[in-house]
């Protein structure tokens, strides 16, 4: 057991600073540091993600067949260290980290030919078609039929939390292909071109209050699509073999870097405002409640250190790993929000709609204020999406205690 | 970055597993702790067999040249089987202090007693006044000629019933709180005008009042020098909590399993009781309180070396994490458990309490989020 890190490692960290230094230009960090719920325009996003790719990093997770980084382990953990760290964007992962590890493992030649190197590059952005409005944590009751018309699936229905579908050219669909048998053997993985006849997007405004066409979520409708046969992922009927192992992407992330990095916004800020005559850090119901989020988020890097230093020997992070990060850093990432919120007192009350425009006016309240109360709301999704807290629980108890 | 164990201590933590299952299955335990004496001097025999109490020393003290990751394993295993025998004050805290900081003559007349198991070491800080403060310190060392007379008491004293041997702090100039002039001092029990109430406490283990009146020590009885004495017994406390973390890991997954077992086999309304959701997602947060107390209790003894902040900030970063997932773990075990959990016929109650004394001893969750906090 050791925590220290090679010459090697610190030489690498450095070129990440560097990296960071010349690529997250300040056009890019304004929106980082105005972002409501993590997002910024979809121009930026772009731009990014290019720079990311010239320099070989845009896919920290891929094989490097496909064009991965073939960073070692603790290389992508100083990675994601320096880039939370630095508050740089999160890549758009619906392309990245969920739908490309499913082409990799259940796709033909052609789609891995088709699709990977559009996702590599950012040439193409992917939107996550899962959830419909009647299924939510129950997913494999979802309805969305696709009908075997000979060379296509004609299909019908609608899909619903959609992320950034509004910017989206493709969406990967979880659809009914049977309703013979078990409800998750009728399901297949189908790729639908958001361009195609049939297909609308209706946003979805949430509490944060998003700003015209930078809304976050979602409704997707489909009205007799035609989708080519070839789009069909895996076997027919098979899907929800793809949508779990799409899952286990999705939940097992490490969170502490952003934590961390919000943790220390909030105090610098603590530091700066003033509560009674004396700066705010010294309230001690204050300070008691940052110290006890400051250990929490301590506790999240260490068990992401051990859980990630174990996949380094070759081991899967499992459901019960993947299920516990997800629980955990959720909670924290409303917890800290929560204490950011109340670290600006009456500085949260403001409401600016377009966080993102560039504005002469000059910022009300302190430095940062804006996005901190919208943040606030929009991270109780935290806990509902991609299998809610509980449905974590459940999948446990199952998967882990067996019970 | 390297989460794994060596080889020799994956032999280490199966040999003292196997111990424990054999020699130290929960009625033998209790037996132990009701005896006379409340500890089993046969069983501290083997542990000095089998080299458990040189475990972490050096070679060139004797030792078998482990460290805090080998204290970690061989403690993960005392705590599944509820092991009261001192090897917390004896090897890790003094054998720690006088392995680290006593002079090479204090080193050669005391250490062969501790790995040869012939000698039981108490560390002596604690006061009646004190609480979690180490600094806290009344009780007087004044020099005398050569030596030192030492007059006090010291509260709670671990271990104390069963040691020949101490480890006191006392002061030596400045005022009761001061962090400087702090002296630590081997004291034979034997001497004249140490005397001792002795007492179990909750958990089964054994502890002691010490008082000291008038007692005469000799000028090499002192270990550091006056203005390292605190620094000394911070490390010391704090490569403890590196212990008693790993202890607790043993005690929690003892709980957790216990609970589990119990869960899917107890019925009620005609279907095991583990089947209720509401009970399922209690037993999660147990396993995942467990799961971040792994992850901290790693993280501290890997750390224990660094320097003076960040062995502080991890040491109790650890603490409170494990103060807090015992309680809980501990608490819901006995609810799950129901009434059979509040009997002392089985083990969990048993688990629940060393966990209750766990939280308190070296500081409670209060006490480190603030020095947390600070450090």
């Amino acid at each position: 057991m050791d925590l220290s890190y090679s010459a090697e490692d610190n030489a690498f960290r450095e070129e990440v600073r560097a990296f960071i230094k010349e690529a997250f230009t300040p056009d890019i960090v304004r929106e980082c540091e105005r972002s409501k719920n993590g997002y910024i325009s979809k121009e930026a996003h772009i731009t990014w993600q290019k720079r990311l790719h010239a320099k070989g990093w845009a896919a920290p997770n891929w094989p490097v067949e496909h064009g991965g980084a073939g960073f070692t382990p603790t290389q992508k953990f100083i990675y994601t260290q320096e880039m939370e760290a630095a508050g740089a964007p999160h890549t758009i992962p619906f392309g990245m980290t969920m739908v490309a590890p499913v082409i990799m493992k259940f796709g033909t030649e052609e789609q891995k030919a088709q699709y990977l190197p559009d996702i590599l590059a950012s040439n193409v952005w992917w939107c996550q078609g899962y959830s419909e409005p009647g299924s939510g944590s129950d997913l494999a009751s979802l309805q969305m039929k696709a009908e075997d018309n000979g060379d296509h699936f004609l299909c019908n229905g609608s899909k619903i939390w959609t992320s950034m579908a509004q910017h989206a050219d493709m969406i990967f669909c979880l659809v009914r292909t049977s309703n013979e048998g078990k409800r998750q053997q009728g399901i297949s993985f189908l790729l639908i071109d958001m361009n195609a006849t049939g297909v609308s997007v209706a946003p979805l405004i949430t509490l944060d209050g998003p700003a015209k066409d930078q809304q976050e979520i979602n409704q997707v409708f489909f009205e007799d699509v035609k989708v080519p046969k070839e789009n069909l992922v895996g076997n027919l009927n098979e899907g929800w073999t793809c949508a779990k192992y799409l899952l286990e992407f999705e939940r097992g992330n490490p969170y502490s870097g952003g934590l961390n990095r919000t943790l220390g916004k909030v105090r610098s800020i603590a530091s700066d405002v003033e509560s009674d005559g004396a700066p705010l850090i010294e309230n001690s119901e204050f300070s008691a409640r940052l110290a006890d989020l400051e250990q929490q988020v301590m506790v999240m890097e260490a068990t992401e250190l051990r859980i990630f230093s174990d996949v380094s020997a070759g081991d899967n992070i499992g459901p019960g790993s993947s299920s516990m990060l997800k629980t955990r850093g959720t909670e924290l990432q409303k917890d800290v929000s929560e204490l950011a919120m109340q670290a600006i007192g009456q500085y949260g009350l403001p409401f600016v709609e377009d966080t993102l425009a560039s504005t002469n006016e000059s910022d009300i309240g302190m430095a940062g204020a804006a996005p901190i109360t919208p943040i606030y709301f929009n991270v109780r999704k935290t806990s509902i999406y991609a299998g809610s807290n509980e449905i974590q629980r459940n999948i446990i108890a199952k998967a882990v205690l067996g019970l | 970055m390297d989460f794994s164990f060596t080889e020799e201590q994956t032999l280490l933590r199966n040999m003292v597993q196997s111990f424990v299952q054999d020699n130290y299955d929960f009625d033998s335990r209790m037996k132990i702790v009701r005896s006379e004496e409340g500890m089993s001097r046969e069983i501290w025999g083997q542990f000095a067999e089998l080299g458990l109490l040189a475990a972490p020393f050096s070679e060139e003290l004797g030792g078998l040249d482990g460290g805090p990751i080998d204290i970690m394993v061989i403690m993960e295993e005392l705590g599944r089987g509820l092991v009261v025998e001192p090897y917390l004050p004896t090897v890790v805290l003094c054998g720690g202090i006088l392995s680290r900081h006593a002079s090479p003559a204090q080193q050669e007349a005391n250490l062969p007693g501790i790995l040869g198991g012939e000698s039981i070491w108490a560390l002596a800080y604690s006061e009646p006044q004190s609480r979690f403060n180490p600094a806290d310190v009344l009780t007087s060392a004044k020099a005398d000629g050569e030596g030192y007379v030492l007059n006090g008491t010291k509260a709670v004293v671990a271990a104390a019933p069963w040691a020949d041997k101490l480890i006191v702090s006392a002061r030596m100039s400045g005022e009761q709180r001061d962090h400087n002039g702090i002296g630590l001092f081997i004291v034979d029990k034997s001497t004249a005008g140490v005397s001792t109430q002795d007492y179990p406490t909750v958990d089964g283990n054994r502890a002691s009042e010490v008082t000291f009146e008038n007692v005469a020590v000799s000028g090499d009885a002192l270990i550091g020098s006056p203005d390292t004495g605190l620094s000394i017994l911070e490390e010391a406390l704090d490569h403890g909590i590196g212990a008693i973390c790993a202890e607790s890991l043993g005690h929690m997954k003892s709980l957790n399993d216990a609970t589990v077992e119990y869960c899917k086999t107890r019925k009620q309304f005609g279907v095991p009781i583990g089947s209720f959701q509401v009970l399922q997602h209690r037993m999660v947060d147990m396993f995942m309180e467990y799961e971040q107390s792994v992850s901290m209790t790693y993280m501290v003894n890997m750390k224990l070396s660094e320097g003076e902040d960040e062995r502080k900030k991890a040491s109790s970063g650890a603490k409170v994490q494990i103060g807090k997932s015992g309680r809980f773990v501990g608490q819901e075990a006995v609810q799950l458990h129901g009434g059979m959990g509040m009997t002392e016929e089985l083990s969990v109650g048993h688990y629940f309490k060393r966990l209750t004394v766990i939280d308190t001893q070296f500081g409670n969750v209060d006490h480190h989020l603030k020095r947390f906090a600070s450090a």
